[in-house]
């Protein structure tokens, strides 16, 4: 694919934009009061290094695997970094993501009573070096230490406003089930070294576990990596730290973060460990399903932008490891080539989300910016105010929505023809099971749509429903750039799906031995997974259909109603008094999947009756898993802490007599 | 006791007065005759280190014997004594628990450390080493006169005297520890001393009292 080749020294370059980055963060750092000096010049360079970053990896896809040993580190325990196909496609993920995120936060971030610039400029950039860092350490000590400063760079980030408490809370709720996911695989890497010499990946390639421990070390695996993505019931931060966030940085969090964690599921299962069972995949399956049913049936009721769209990734995240799972069946039954292209499926559908997801994020941090609203219930209309950003949003809200021809139909599309494969599997259950799955991904998908319909509309469409949204302003220069390149990154990646393939095949080539192209009957313009008989999508003639029959279709009208439009006033019901907040609301949209999914709500919900004087109308929808697993363990922990309370009495003899009876028993049992 | 040689004899009388005046303490009420039983402990000590030098030709345990008796017979007392003139504190004092249960309890601590004692000082090979039993009573009644007083004074010397009785300890079970071993501890114990009197003055301006009932205040309240 790469006519020119891999770079040399494509590792040294990367290690080198880690630097870069680190070293432009504390640049940021000598001035941190002054924003122009951060946004006009520090910004830029590190969206500049993150381009670079992007073609390094690009060209490097295919490319043998390169390895160093770092200078850096402890004493007898340096630093090893490596760089093969895996590694190359999220560094590619994540320059490509972070370069429009740059761009954006060059025009995004205010003085604030929070964090200073320079500060954020800091802890923004050893983030994406961080991130960096996660995919090429080949050892568990540089992948934990850069995990952890991710961990942290992000957590000071989300608590920018940090004279907020529940922006300290949400931040807190966040460390704390980083730290949970942390612990876990921190076990799941002291499973795979099985004694062996040292913590590098190599080690852990060459060793083979016996009985339960694979076992043991996968679970570990996706309870750690499934608390940074989201998995349920680890899920639960994302809602509160995305709006917490500056929108930027839940953009990256969003977009590029949670990558992170579907590379180390994928790097721990297909890369580090040689056997996988068919039932890991069954429950990865499940679990991937569930979360993004879970995730897009709560996206639907939400009334806070940001939230909405923090629930809509745990929906993204839930189709991704349903894929995985789906990965790990087909591989587990020797099924290379079908493994092959779910895995395609899945890594595309990441980077899809890293595209349209960032994009989306950024948008309702411009509409913040420029309404200071982040309740659904009081935008509307911006499409006129905005126009910029509100069509660039329609960019990114189709893709997510996944209609073709732009990217989110293309990994959707392809997910769902590996599911169409499973009756190829030779285990009757599983062959049961699967159909079911699809169903679910397939209304997942749906929903999504509806979600983003409503994200849109509501946001863009229609009448402002608060005054003072006339005089929200567009996006400036350099946000407009930022979101621009998201945009085109959908529609390229939507127009091109056989490039695509063909530069992620030397993943598959690596960590499934097999290939995804091999077998298609496709080409350039045909995309065909199987076969061209069987299922095949060109989305290039897609477009040319779509602009064909909208384009006549206008023809068509044009000529023929032509003049003959008369305006009048709309019939109002019979009720005279109109004013925008009778538009329909955020509320009324998703109620219908309300009353659907009523038993899966705790809804609180206060309606007003006929005689109230000031009518009040409000709905709080919680989150189950609250009541189901995170307050029983605090109400543990308390109770607990309460036990161990009634030995602290506050005086100094009780104290005394507790260590001389320490004292004693020490004595007596020890001669 | 036909085998055994007089200064040993001699140490034996002295790990006796020890543990007497450790009873004595324990049931004193008076804060500046505490005092003065402690200097008269730490008088006794500094005596039976001297002897065991002499007795067995230690000439470290010489210089022993001199700092015990320049911090525990003169600078410890003196510092007391000025601390307590500066915080006008002269009162006696009621314990948590009773004079005689104290007693009582001290006896069968007393036992207990004597059973305790018994097979580690079957492995000693010194002449003085059935003072060890001693030693360690005297830590214990130490440690629980630190236990049933109520106010701060009375607590710090129980914690010197805690200290007395390890000296006694490593002097006659092992004759001596190494020098620098005990400077360190001669200076930890006066440091200390001098942090506790800092405390004091810094209780009482608090509190307008050294009772360490009021430092209770200080804990959580329950919900």
């Amino acid at each position: 694919m790469s006519a020119i080749g891999p770079p040399v020294g494509a590792l040294e370059l990367v290690v080198t934009i880690v630097a870069a980055w680190v070293a432009l963060g504390a640049l940021g750092l000598v001035r941190p009061h002054s924003l122009r000096f951060v946004s006009r010049l520090i910004f830029p360079a590190g969206a500049c290094v993150a381009l670079l970053l992007t073609v390094i990896a690009f060209l490097s896809l295919d490319a043998p695997p390169q390895s160093l040993v770092m200078p850096l580190g402890l004493p007898d325990l340096p630093f090893h970094v490596r760089l093969d196909p895996l590694s190359a496609f999220f560094l590619l993920l994540i320059g490509a993501a972070s370069f429009g995120v740059s761009l954006f936060s060059a025009g995004y971030f205010r003085a604030s009573e929070g964090t200073p610039p320079g500060l954020i400029c800091f802890q923004y950039h050893v983030f994406l070096a961080a991130m960096a860092s996660v995919v090429v350490a080949d050892d568990a000590y540089a992948f934990m230490v850069a995990w952890e400063a991710m961990a942290l760079a992000s957590y000071f980030l989300v608590t920018t406003e940090h004279r907020i408490p529940e922006i300290r809370r949400a931040g807190f709720l966040y460390l704390l089930i980083a730290h949970i996911g942390a612990i876990a695989i921190l076990l799941c890497f002291g499973v795979l070294q099985a004694g062996g010499d040292d913590y590098t990946f190599d080690t852990m390639r060459n060793m083979t576990l016996i009985g339960a421990w694979p076992t043991a070390a996968y679970f570990l695996a996706l309870v750690g990596f499934g608390a940074k993505a989201g998995l349920l019931p680890l899920h639960v931060w994302l809602p509160e730290a995305h709006p917490a966030a500056p929108s930027p940085v839940s953009a990256l969090m969003s977009g590029v973060m949670l990558k992170t964690a579907i590379y180390g599921l994928l790097r721990v299962t297909f890369d580090l460990m040689h056997v996988q069972l068919w039932w890991w995949g069954v429950v990865a399956l499940a679990l991937g399903v569930v979360t993004a049913l879970f995730g897009v049936i709560y996206a639907a009721v939400q009334t806070d932008m940001k939230r909405l769209l923090a629930y809509s990734s745990v929906e993204n995240i839930g189709i991704i490891v349903a894929g995985f799972g789906l990965t790990i069946l087909f591989r587990a039954y020797g099924k290379n080539l079908l493994a092959a292209i779910t895995l395609t499926a899945v890594l595309y559908h990441a980077l899809n989300h890293a595209f349209f997801k960032t994009l989306l994020f950024l948008v309702t941090g411009s509409v913040l910016h420029a309404t200071k609203e982040r309740s659904l219930g009081k935008l509307g209309g911006l499409i006129h105010r905005m126009p910029w950003v509100a069509w660039l949003a329609l960019v990114g809200t189709l893709a997510i929505a996944g209609l073709p021809p732009l990217n989110g139909f293309v990994s959707e599309w392809l997910l769902l023809q590996a599911f169409l494969f499973t009756p190829s599997l030779p285990q009757s259950f599983v062959n049961m099971l699967v159909p079911l799955a699809a169903a679910g991904v397939v209304l997942a998908v749906a929903l999504a749509a509806y979600v983003m319909v409503k994200f849109y509309g509501v946001v863009f469409l229609g009448r402002p429903r608060e005054a003072h949204l006339a005089y929200a302003h567009d996006a400036g220069r350099f946000e407009r750039f930022g979101l621009v390149w998201l945009a085109a990154g959908c529609i390229a990646l939507g127009i091109l799906p056989v490039n695509v393939i063909q530069a992620i095949d030397p993943v598959n080539a690596m960590l499934l031995h097999s290939s995804a192209i091999s077998a298609g009957g496709g080409n350039w313009l045909l995309l065909a997974p199987i076969n061209a008989d069987r299922s095949s999508y060109s989305p290039l003639i897609v477009l040319v259909v779509i602009i064909a029959t909208v384009v006549l279709t206008m023809r068509i009208v044009h000529r023929f109603y032509h003049g003959r439009i008369r305006t009048a006033p709309p019939w109002d019901c019979g009720f005279p008094l109109q004013t925008p907040r009778m538009q329909d609301s955020a509320e009324g949209f998703g109620q219908p999947i309300r009353q659907v999914f009523e038993p899966f709500f705790r809804i609180e919900r206060h309606l007003p009756t006929s005689f109230d004087a000031a009518p009040r109308y409000f709905v709080r929808i919680g989150d189950p898993f609250w009541s189901w697993i995170f307050l029983p363990i605090a109400h543990a922990a308390e109770f607990a802490a309460r036990i161990v309370g009634l030995i602290q009495q506050g005086r100094i003899s009780v104290y005394l007599t507790y260590s001389f009876f320490t004292l004693l028993a020490l004595l007596f049992f020890v001669r | 006791m036909a085998g055994v040689p007089l200064y040993a004899q001699f140490i034996n009388l002295l790990a006796a007065i020890l543990l007497l005046l450790a009873f004595a303490m324990l049931a004193q009420r008076r804060v500046l005759t505490l005092i003065d039983l402690f200097a008269a402990q730490g008088l006794a000590l500094a005596i039976s280190t001297g002897v065991v030098a002499y007795g067995t030709s230690q000439p470290h345990l010489y210089f022993s014997t001199v700092l015990t008796f320049a911090l525990k017979v003169i600078l410890l007392p003196w510092i007391l004594h000025r601390l307590i003139r500066r915080l006008d504190v002269r009162w006696e004092f009621e314990g948590l628990i009773n004079i005689p249960t104290t007693m009582l309890i001290g006896i069968v601590l007393v036992v207990f450390s004597f059973n305790l004692a018994l097979p580690i000082s079957q492995l000693a090979s010194t002449v003085t080493r059935s003072t060890l039993g001693i030693a360690m009573a005297s830590v214990m009644l130490s440690f629980l006169m630190m236990i049933t007083r109520r106010k701060a004074i009375p607590q710090v010397i129980g914690f010197l005297a805690m200290e007395n009785g390890l000296f006694f300890a490593a002097t006659s079970a092992t004759y001596g520890m190494p020098m620098v071993v005990e400077l360190g501890i001669a200076l930890d114990v006066l440091v200390g001393m001098l942090i506790l009197g800092v405390f004091f003055f810094q209780i009482r301006e608090q509190f307008d009292s050294l009772d360490l009932r009021h430092l209770e205040k200080l804990k959580e309240p329950d919900q």
